[in-house]
């Protein structure tokens, strides 16, 4: 229970001890971890400090008591600044800090001689804490652990950098108790063991979310996945409420929505942006004003998924599908947070396809049915950054090293095997050819213990610590006729190399003409006049629709008895789909082939999500060349797959074996720029190719050797290598979703149909006006990209 | 692999898609920033690059050797990325760099990474190369004074060349050659060297309007003009 003056504290403010309070108050008393689910708005976070504030006024010390790792710097600022009302009400002896990378490094040097007793800090500054070598002395009187978010971080990389520090610290401090705390999920018990938690609490849940799905005044599109027509229909509903949060799925979408709804805002509501690419500062002045209350709305991308009330949302929108429950729910829960009452969502459908994902996600909302996958295994590459961490820190032997990753959840699984592979690859490189003797990293004394070789690599190292590999980016800044304006944000590199002077783009809620490159800087003003903009392009916006959500999408479209949910012209549309050819099943695979202007089209409904169907895509495309059906090209939606061809495709059910994840495969996977992709983060991540070095500017343009040459000279000479297969792995999972794809030929074999139809079914129109949208690229289809770009010139 | 024939001063030239220039009439296959060694050059500062990275150049380089069986090899300078790669090299790589001095005339052009010959290993050294109209050199030098006279045309490296081009599929990216009627500039044949972008004013600056670029593709180049130089 609740010591008297904490009692009279919660008393004071109209509160009563929420259960779980109490029960993790509890539970630390009795040394136990806890996982902690509880919706948004259920004073989660107080939970999880409530043990550490109650032991520190009864018996006050010196000394870092309690640990707070959030995925957000914001987050951490924000709590420090909420945790100070009870301190300072309390008059406890306690100092509160936070420590990130924006820290100034005079209080970094002060919080390591004079830790205060709570220190919030993220994932990474946690990791360059433990790289230190007084690591040890820093952590021995540590208690406490609060872990916020941890949904958020299970399953990342920045998850998997988490658990080896967790991990480190069950060895620097044994005897500390953790506080895992979580939206609700999907897999409580893998949650629990990824935050070596031997309990869970689940709070009360509260009144369920009422969800409304809302179609834009005309008619109904079948593609696209903007939404941007349904703007009028949003700003009315912005009217209604008091503030309104709009969620969309791309930064893109959010700069799109923004312009529209700003070109009908007659009414001058005060509607702001928030995406991931604006100027942080810019994203603080949003968040205040949301929190003061001045703004009626703000149209967000997942930048807003996570962290603290934003002040009174009373009415949450979200604009096109939500490829997820789990994700869903916690957009939904950013409206009226409190437990007692319901948040009230609207869903607006961008498409057809879309109206039905939407039905779904209501349905499986209202049978608190979650989804999201089970953390995958750790990383080899964040597994090297920890161990020349762990070297940075003091020597240590490889025997040790290894018990105690294994008690890191994402490597419980971890072979020794693998372990040496990835300390060699640490120490030497890990090549064939013993090249590198002379330059290792890390050298074994004679007890066989590992040491750091140098201060420079230490150094080297703790200046590159971290999991989040950014794309190259620009900065955006706004030029005047006085001189350099104001940064707006970051755009990627590659959008901006195709821009020309003159060109105008969408950013930052502004319409911009590109004025010019100066080294790492677009220089751009506000575009005047009339012309079409490109919207900048950020690649990793999307999220594929999860498995579980498919499932239910292809259930609906096999179960006519529930069509009544659908506004008429999609039951139109579906009916006049099962008079032409048939409905996709629920569990087989629907491929229909028809001929139309001279070309031959494949559609097949695997409802499998982008990547795989990317994957699919460039798989069953060789195949086709191979048969002699002369393919043209494709385009992967979340629903279906299109391939366009030649020749008329046959055989059909053939061209689906599994055999495909074979040879082609292999053959495709060579020039895939999905792996050099994952390639290039994983050789930044395992420090192969570091972003800063010691002495060197501070830009990222010093990013020395390109990484594709590194990958092709790899893959031909050591295809094996450790780094090689952790960009594989990452695969499987990642972009180019192979295990899922795996899942979905095994679960078709034998239960393919296909329809031979004379021309285009209703179901694949919307696949006919995405094409031309997507690109699909290799060195050859470069080749034919540049070979048009000449013909074009010398036409010109 | 079709090359593309470049003609200057009524010689022939002859562009390799595969990155190496060709001058049939005298026999000479030049090659430029073969940059042998930068993975082990790297590990001196902490990047343990693969150290496959002079046994996958010249892996590139030997079938381009048999295609055009040239009496004289000329590498443009930045053969090597320091002045101890030569000592770095495999014995398995040494060997086939003598069994191409064995098998043609091999020159080592100075360059900047490499400006003394590569000790212990066979080839002459030059600092540039005249024959007929052209001058074989590392780094362009002023301009000469046109087509016509001795040695007038310069052939070179050093810039790592590279395009970038807007498709709808996105930009490409690509090593290229750029050319007018004065120079030629060939792209880096290392298998670790970077490019630097034809509108950058170190590259567009010492070409003359009307310069067109050669991107490298797989089967062919692929010919555009130079791009105009931005107003500073």
């Amino acid at each position: 229970m609740l010591t008297p003056e904490f009692a009279a504290w919660f008393a004071a403010r109209g509160w009563t001890p929420r259960p779980h309070q109490l029960a993790l108050l509890d539970a630390a008393r009795a040394g136990e971890s806890v996982l902690l689910i509880a919706p948004t708005g259920g004073g989660k976070t107080l939970a999880g400090f409530l043990p550490s504030l109650v032991d520190l006024a009864a018996t006050p010390a010196p000394g870092l008591h309690t640990l707070y790792v959030s995925p957000l710097k914001a987050l951490a600022v924000d709590i420090a600044r909420n945790l100070m009302a009870p301190v300072t009400a309390l008059g406890l002896p306690i100092r509160i800090e936070t420590r990130s990378g924006d820290t100034p490094p005079n209080r970094r040097a002060r919080q390591r001689q004079d830790p205060p007793q709570l220190l919030l800090t993220t994932p990474e500054s946690l990791a360059l804490l433990l790289s230190l070598p007084d690591a040890p002395r820093l952590f021995a009187g540590l208690a406490r652990i609060v872990i916020d978010e941890v949904h958020a971080l299970a399953g990342t990389k920045r998850g998997d950098q988490l658990a080896l520090g967790l991990a480190r610290l069950g060895t620097l401090a044994p005897n500390a108790t953790r506080a895992a705390l979580s939206a609700t999920v999907a897999h409580p018990a893998a949650l629990a063991a990824f935050a070596g938690a031997g309990r869970i609490v689940t709070a009360e849940g509260g009144a369920a979310p009422l969800l409304e799905l809302v179609l834009p005044d005309g008619p109904l599109s079948w593609a696209g996945h903007m939404g941007i027509e349904a703007a009028p229909t949003i700003l009315a509903r912005l009217r209604a409420a008091r503030m309104s949060i709009v969620f969309v799925n791309t930064r893109a979408q959010a700069e799109l929505l923004f312009q529209a709804l700003w070109k009908l805002n007659d009414p001058m509501l005060p509607i702001g942006l928030h995406h991931g690419s604006l100027d942080p500062a810019q994203r603080r002045r949003v968040e205040a004003a949301m929190a003061e209350g001045r703004l009626r709305a703000v149209v967000a991308t997942a930048s807003l998924d996570l962290g603290l009330d934003w002040g009174a949302v009373d009415q949450v929108i979200q604009l096109g599908a939500p490829k997820g429950v789990s994700r869903l729910l916690q957009r939904v829960g950013r409206a009226d947070h409190r437990m007692d009452r319901p948040s009230r969502a609207l869903l607006i459908p961008a498409n057809r396809f879309e109206v039905l994902e939407c039905e779904a996600a209501i349905e499986a909302v209202a049978e608190g049915a979650l989804d999201g996958d089970p953390p995958r295994p750790g990383g080899r590459d964040v597994l090297a950054q920890h161990l020349l961490g762990l070297a940075c820190a003091g020597p240590f032997h490889p025997d040790d090293a290894y018990e105690e990753v294994l008690r890191a959840a994402p490597y419980a699984t971890l072979t020794r095997e693998d372990f040496d592979a990835v300390l060699d690859y640490v120490a030497t490189g890990g090549y064939a050819l013993a090249a590198y003797d002379r330059h290792r990293k890390l050298f074994r004394d004679a007890e066989g213990r590992y040491h750091v070789r140098s201060a420079r690599i230490a150094a080297q190292h703790r200046m590159n610590i971290g999991t989040i590999v950014e794309a190259p980016m620009l900065r955006v800044r706004l030029a005047s006729r006085r001189g350099a304006g104001p940064v707006l944000g970051e755009i990627e590199e590659y959008f901006a190399a195709q821009l020309r002077p003159g060109d105008s783009f969408i950013f930052a809620g502004r319409r911009l003409a590109f004025l010019r490159l100066r080294e790492t800087t677009v220089e751009a003003t506000e575009a005047a006049g009339p012309g079409e903009p490109l919207v900048p392009a950020y690649e990793g916006g999307r999220l594929p629709l999860s498995t579980h959500l498919a499932a239910r999408v292809r259930a609906l479209f096999a179960t006519p008895a529930r069509w009544a949910v659908f506004p008429e012209p999609v039951r139109e549309w579906l009916r006049l789909q099962r008079a032409a050819s048939r409905l996709p099943g629920r569990e087989g695979l629907l491929v229909e082939t028809f001929p139309r202007a001279g070309r031959w089209y494949l559609v097949a409904y695997a409802f499998e999500g982008r990547n795989a169907h990317q994957t699919l895509g460039m798989l069953l495309t060789r195949r086709m060349a191979r048969a002699g059906f002369a393919p043209l090209g494709f385009v992967a939606t979340d629903y279906v797959l299109g391939v366009w061809s030649a020749m008329q495709p046959v055989g059909v059910a053939s061209l689906f074996d599994q055999d495909m994840l074979g040879d082609d495969l292999e053959a495709w996977m060579a020039e895939s720029s999905m792996l050099r992709r994952n390639f290039r983060n994983v050789a930044v991540i395992a420090g192969l190719t570091p972003r800063q070095q010691p002495g060197a500017a501070h830009s990222r343009r010093q990013v020395t050797v390109n990484t594709d040459l590194i990958y092709d000279v790899l893959r031909k000479h050591q295809p094996d290598h450790v780094l090689l297969r952790a960009a594989r792995d990452d695969a499987t999972s990642g972009l180019i979703d192979l295990g899922r794809l795996a899942g979905f030929l095994g679960r078709i074999r034998g239960r393919i149909v296909h329809m031979a139809l004379s021309r285009v079914s209703p179901l694949a129109v919307p696949v006919l006006l995405e094409i031309g949208r997507e690109s699909v690229r290799g060195a050859a289809t470069e080749d034919a990209l540049l070979a048009e770009l000449e013909a074009e010139l010398r036409g010109a | 692999m079709t090359a593309a024939p470049l003609h200057l001063a009524g010689e022939r030239l002859m562009l390799d898609p595969a990155g190496v220039l060709v001058w049939p009439a005298a026999r000479l296959l030049a090659v430029a920033d073969l940059h042998l060694e930068k993975g082990s050059a790297q590990a001196a500062r902490g990047m343990l690059l693969p150290p496959y990275d002079s046994r996958a150049t010249l892996d590139r380089l030997a079938p381009l050797l048999r295609r055009w069986s040239p009496e004289m090899v000329l590498a443009l300078g930045d053969s090597f990325h320091d002045k101890d790669g030569p000592a770095r090299l495999g014995a398995g790589e040494a060997a086939r760099i003598a069994a191409i001095a064995a098998a043609h005339r091999l020159v080592w052009i100075a360059g900047n990474h490499d400006p003394a010959p590569p000790a212990g290993l066979p080839g002459e050294a030059m600092e540039a190369f005249t024959a007929g109209p052209f001058t074989f050199r590392h780094e362009p030098g002023a301009p000469g004074p046109g087509r016509g006279s001795g040695g007038a045309i310069e052939i070179f490296g050093h810039l790592h060349p590279k395009a970038v081009l807007a498709s709808r599929g996105g930009s490409l990216r690509r090593a290229c050659f750029v050319a007018d009627t004065r120079r030629v500039l060939l792209p880096a044949f290392g298998a670790y060297t970077g490019g630097l972008a034809v509108t950058d004013p170190a590259i567009a600056g010492l070409f003359r309007p009307g310069a067109r670029v050669f991107l490298l593709g797989q089967e062919r180049l692929f010919s555009f003009p130079l791009p105009a130089r931005r107003p500073a």
